[in-house]
């Protein structure tokens, strides 16, 4: 699924652009936790997160995950913003909470991670 | 892969610098990439090398991450000193975490950083003295034999 198509279902507003073409969306991984992330999250998925920090930037570039999505209207700072632009990992924001937008994606054919 | 002979590197890395905070383990992914090893030995190094840079970072006072990549393994040692691990197999466990509610806060401190490391190298070794410090050597062999 390309990230146009999650915005419109999600209600969401891109923040970062990947360059080189929207990524192709494979699957979805909802969590706050950076360590599952880096053991759960496959490849080409979409990180779906309440926390805005730079750290979860980090870990999507190391989890190859290429798209993260901020849930709950959170506020993000610069830093977190440029890191993003800076590694190439697409960055979008809802004012829904992560339970809403996990319903809506998997309405819209979307599957966890784990089910890969 | 292009590799003749091995090739090294070292990375700094500061307890507490969050700011800085995983970008060893990110020029490292890139480094591994540029060699030409295959892209799943790539990311298993680099999520083992996150975590154990994570950790110097959260639990220690300052460190090193070394790589020395071959035509046969990934080997990524990182050296700190800090606090040390009293009990390994207990740090081991999924879940067990000293993580103060700050480091929480950052995503981190679920108790999963050890085991993950584990799952993904093909050797593990910790050594630890208490007060003085930590040793990890990691090893992610390049070739499907
Ligand atoms: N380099 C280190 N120096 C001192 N103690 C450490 C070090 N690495 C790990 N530990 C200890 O081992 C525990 C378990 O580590 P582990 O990486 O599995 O979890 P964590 O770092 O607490 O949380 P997570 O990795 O999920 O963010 C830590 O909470 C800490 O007490
Ligand atoms: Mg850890």
């Amino acid at each position: 699924m390309k990230l146009n198509d999650i915005a419109e279902i999600v209600d969401g507003h891109i923040i970062v652009n990947s360059t080189g073409g929207s990524p192709d969306i494979v699957s979805v991984c909802s969590t706050d936790l950076m360590s599952d992330v880096l053991r759960f999250a496959t490849k080409g998925a979409l990180l779906v997160t309440a926390l805005n920090q730079s750290q979860v930037i980090r870990t999507a570039e190391i989890s190859d995950i290429p798209a993260v999505l901020m849930v709950m209207g959170k506020k993000m700072e610069r830093e977190m913003i440029e890191l993003a632009m800076e590694k190439n990992i697409a960055l979008m924001v809802t004012h829904l909470p992560a339970f809403t937008v996990c319903g809506m994606l998997y309405a819209g054919g979307l599957r966890s991670c784990l089910e890969d | 892969m292009k590799i003749k002979d091995s090739i090294e590197g070292c990375f700094q890395l500061m307890g507490g610098d969050f700011t800085n905070a995983g970008t060893a383990s990110s020029e490292l992914k890139s480094i591994l990439s540029k060699l030409g090893v295959s892209q799943e030995v790539v990311r298993r190094a680099a999520i083992a090398a996150f975590e154990a840079e994570m950790n110097v970072i959260i639990h220690a006072v300052a460190g090193t991450m070394h790589y020395v990549v071959s035509s046969e393994e990934v080997r990524i040692t990182l050296t700190d000193m800090g606090p040390g691990i009293q009990d390994i197999e207990l740090a081991m466990q999924e879940g067990y975490s000293t993580a103060p509610d700050w480091v929480r806060e950052m995503g981190w401190g679920a108790g999963m950083g050890l085991p993950n490391i584990k799952k993904n190298a093909d050797r593990f070794k910790i050594d630890s003295v208490m007060g003085e410090g930590t040793t990890l050597e990691i090893v992610i062999y390049t070739r499907k034999d």
